[in-house]
């Protein structure tokens, strides 16, 4: 009996310290940000906090959807999310996002010109760059041995279970429209279907369709091509020399990872000063260096070294950006890609 | 007195269990229109095509080729843990349940460096003078990952249940004449089938929903049950689609459970309709 | 001979769990951040899991709620089971279907909607909810394997116990709860596990600032798992197999004492300790 009395008294003490530190910390002024994981040179983030005096609460998501969905719910309050392009156009006309004064991120002059004023954002009233990249093909040179310039060298039957494709919808279902000459934001279900086909041809060829796994499977030489994005490429090539990527003349996807501020939010000066401080060049460099990926920060790229920025790999060129199309949020037809690629994988 | 121990579950299961599930059931049957949501069977009808029906099909076969595996090497190992072979059991118990306190996707991670084509195992095969093994990216490779990561779900009731058989009618129905097979088959087995029945519905029915071993594993080429409602519940957006798959998933499979019951009786099956 | 060959095969089987188990500990020491190469040795990874505050807190929280959660559902779900033995007909079988649910679901369904009902009812999603949601899924589990040792039991052990003068609750702590031990001890067992990997249901019944090891985990998927989660995973590994060193040797130098002491009460006893499964 004294054991049960003990075992109980425990429970609840554990309980209870467990509950307790739900209400724990709420002393200085906080700042709530979400994140990718592995996103950010953390050290900026105790840095931060010195400086402005206050208290920055840190979490990760995976996926932009995972995200997605728990901002939407309402259960939780951040002050700072880091959406990716596509993701920022939905919430932005399901009005989840609040408004960004630009009056108070002075910093915001740094970022590149070309890389401002898209055609989700045109006035950046709700979003600023964070990191960036293009969508292209990673190929090892000692097993690949032509140049590549064209999207078909991903269905050439040359590199039969040597081919990585992206286990992504809109990357995969892209590139193909692309190769084909449509938009990658069609809603037309006739050229969807199409893209359907040539991706059920592709398939003998694909030795898997991977997520982020790829980019180890490239530097072991498992592979000789991918489907990836510039940021895992230049990863990739840290690793491994023989590996190069490129970008096909017919055109490509140019993605973002911006900051923005969800509707609700309860700090938003904590916001607008935290989004002024990751744009100060030294901090944007250091972030860029610490990621890995290309930063839009002008300022900032100036002083990476000299290999890195001016590496058109990881910084293209004017025209290779002007040819490029952003993906925004498909709406309705989200279902018609979805049964397209289910059936695609499902072949 | 027992009954009244039943007390605070039910009232946990009213709240975090029941409510839910009518949540779930109100998204699989209604669809939103601009009038709000209204009562439909349309999340249903969009299931029954033959696309979805081939990806719940394929989930069945390897979540039934995976139990089976799972219970072929699993009921040998509890027997051997819970016999004599072993004096620390706890030690070994614990040894069991302790690679899975490493997380799921490290481990799955583990598994692709171990079957990639230049992968650890095919190394150690090569010098081995041993031909390759390049099942990574079939459906091989995934049913591995399920046996991999459900086999102590299934050996844990069993042996619970094995190392508490009376010794003593054991060694009675040897005393009786019987050979060891038949002591097995007519003494031991039987009595274990309690921690079988457990074992089987704690990997069957995870097995059946799973989504990030085929995600890896399976090279993404293989859409299962569990990718789909996945997809539809995050990618898509699409809810009372996710939810319907999920609501139809959960009556198929307590119906066959309830087939099953009616064959064994109350006494063995843990499973009642 | 027999045992020879017995236990070869449970070690066959071990090695097959722990194969990936090893690879992982090996690259906890690589210095490329890569999987697919071998860039040296470094112990790097180690000294830069120390200063990273977000592991570390995570951490923390996943034990936590592991430990809380596994108790909790420990005892609902033991208290449960002893009720669902006693029931009969109807009720048992519509409460085992229910008790069913959270194991069939798929997680994201089980994930979403407990994060639809804490949004709707006003709770602050946070420790609390995340602790609410461990424990509704670790709960069948418990249930699923205390359930087949209340089978095993014989049925008129309570009824001697209440016969002989003790009180029903005495008859159930002193008698029922022992012959059911393993079974509470694998459950308990699994349902910490669940908890310390689960990800999905974690991740939508959480709040700000409350991350578990397998959130953090998962959101590195995209980038790469850092080398620090392999470090990490190796030190709580390599602790937990001295732990069990530990227990062990103290358990062997304990039978040792047993056999060259007093031999007559050793007899008795071992006879309890013997249907406590060695557990």
């Amino acid at each position: 009996m004294v054991r049960k009395g003990k075992l109980v008294l425990l429970v609840l003490v554990l309980v209870a310290f467990s509950l307790s530190l739900a209400g724990c910390g709420q002393e200085k002024p906080t700042l709530y940000v979400y994140n990718w994981g592995d996103y950010i040179d953390e050290d900026i983030l105790g840095e931060f906090e010195k400086e402005f005096g206050m208290k920055v609460v840190y979490d990760t998501y995976s996926t932009n959807e995972d995200m997605y969905v728990k901002i939407k719910s309402g259960g939780s309050n951040y002050d700072v999310i880091f959406p990716s392009e596509y993701m920022l156009t939905r919430m932005l006309q399901e009005d989840m996002l609040e408004k960004i004064d630009l009056n108070k991120i002075p910093n915001h002059k740094h970022l590149d010109e070309r890389l401002m004023g898209t055609v989700y954002d045109p006035k950046n009233e709700y979003s600023l760059p964070y990191l960036w990249g293009t969508l292209g093909i990673l190929y090892n040179t000692t097993l690949v041995d032509e140049e590549i310039t064209s999207w078909d060298v991903l269905w050439d039957a040359k590199y039969k279970k040597q081919i990585l494709m992206l286990d992504s919808q809109r990357d995969s279902i892209g590139a193909a429209l692309i190769k084909l000459g449509y938009s990658v934001n069609t809603h037309d279900v006739d050229q969807l279907a199409e893209a359907g086909e040539l991706l059920k041809q592709q398939k003998p060829l694909v030795l898997a369709y991977v997520v982020d796994e790829g980019k180890d499977k490239m530097v072991s030489g498992e592979a000789s091509l991918a489907l990836t994005w510039s940021g895992e490429a230049m990863y990739a090539i840290s690793e491994n020399e023989d590996l190069a990527y490129a970008i096909p003349e017919e055109g490509t996807n140019v993605w973002f990872d911006v900051m923005a501020i969800p509707k609700g939010a309860k700090n938003l000066e904590g916001a607008f000063k935290f989004m002024d401080f990751l744009n100060r060049p030294e901090i944007a460099l250091r972030n860029t260096e610490y990621v890995g990926y290309s930063t839009p920060n002008v300022a900032a790229r100036a002083m990476l070294p000299e290999e890195v920025r001016n590496d058109t790999q990881a910084y293209p060129s004017d025209e290779d950006i002007e040819n490029a199309e952003f993906f925004v949020h498909l709406g309705d037809a989200l279902r018609h890609y979805d049964r397209v690629w289910t059936e695609v994988k499902a072949h | 007195m027992k009954r009244a121990t039943l007390f605070p579950y039910v009232i946990w299961m009213a709240l975090f269990i029941v409510v839910p599930m009518l949540l779930v059931l109100y998204y699989a049957f209604t669809v939103p229109t601009d009038a709000g949501a209204t009562w439909s069977l349309d999340n249903f009808s969009r299931f029954f095509e033959p696309i979805y029906l081939r990806v719940l099909g394929r989930s069945l076969r390897l979540a039934v080729i995976s139990t089976i595996i799972c219970l072929l090497l699993g009921y040998p190992a509890a027997m051997v843990m819970a016999g004599n072979a072993f004096s620390r059991k706890s030690v070994i118990l614990l040894l069991f349940v302790v690679p899975m306190w490493m997380n799921f996707l490290l481990r799955t991670y583990a598994w692709l460096t171990l079957l990639e084509r230049n992968g650890v195992i095919n190394v150690l095969l090569n010098a081995l003078r041993l031909p390759n093994l390049n099942i990574l990216y079939t459906e091989s490779a995934v049913v591995l990952g399920m046996v991999y990561n459900f086999l102590p779900f299934m050996v844990l009731p069993i042996y619970s249940v094995l190392s508490k058989i009376d010794k003593g009618v054991i060694e009675a129905a040897g005393d009786l004449g019987a050979n060891s097979f038949r002591v097995f088959t007519r003494v031991i087995f039987p009595l274990s089938v309690p921690g079988l029945v457990s074992g089987v519905t704690m990997v069957f029915m995870p097995a059946l929903t799973t989504f990030v071993i085929s995600r890896l594993l399976g090279g993404g080429q293989f859409t299962l049950i569990g990718n789909l409602i996945e997809q539809q519940f995050l990618v898509v957006g699409d809810w009372g689609f996710g939810s319907s798959i999920s609501v139809v998933m959960i009556v198929l499979i307590l119906f066959s459970m309830a087939i099953m019951s009616f064959f064994e009786g109350e006494e063995k099956s843990v499973a009642l309709w | 001979m027999v045992k020879f060959l017995k236990r070869s095969y449970v070690y066959l089987i071990f090695a097959f769990l722990y194969m990936p188990i090893a690879v992982l500990m090996v690259y906890s020491f690589n210095d490329s951040r890569s999987r697919g190469m071998w860039g040296g040795f470094t112990l790097r990874w180690y000294v830069e899991l120390f200063q990273d505050r977000t592991i570390m807190s995570s951490l923390y929280s996943t034990l936590l709620i592991g430990v809380v959660s596994a108790l909790v559902a420990t005892i609902i779900g033991t208290l449960a089971a002893i009720g669902i033995h006693n029931t009969r007909g109807i009720q048992k079988k519509v409460i085992m279907n229910i008790t069913y649910l959270p194991v069939l679901n798929p997680e994201i369904v089980t994930a979403i909607s407990l994060m639809i009902l804490f949004v709707f009812a006003r709770v602050r999603l946070g420790y609390l909810t995340l602790l609410l949601a461990h424990i509704t899924f670790n709960i069948p589990y418990v249930i699923l394997s205390v359930l087949p040792k209340l089978r095993q039991l014989n049925k008129h052990l309570y009824e001697a116990a209440l016969d002989l003068g003790s009180t029903p609750t005495q008859a159930l702590w002193k008698v029922i709860i022992p012959e059911i031990m393993p079974g509470i001890i694998t459950g308990m067992l699994l349902a910490f596990t669940l908890s310390i990997d689960d990800f999905v249901i974690s991740f939508f019944t959480t709040g700000s600032g409350v991350s578990t090891l397998s959130i953090t985990i998962y959101s590195m998927a995209r980038r790469g798992i850092n080398p620090k989660i392999n470090a990490l995973s190796t030190i709580m590994f390599t602790f937990v197999l001295l732990l069990l060193i530990v227990v062990n040797v103290r358990q062997a130098r304990e039978e040792k004492k047993g056999r060259n002491g007093k031999n007559g009460s050793k007899r008795q006893v071992s006879s309890l300790g013997a249907r406590l499964g060695g557990v």
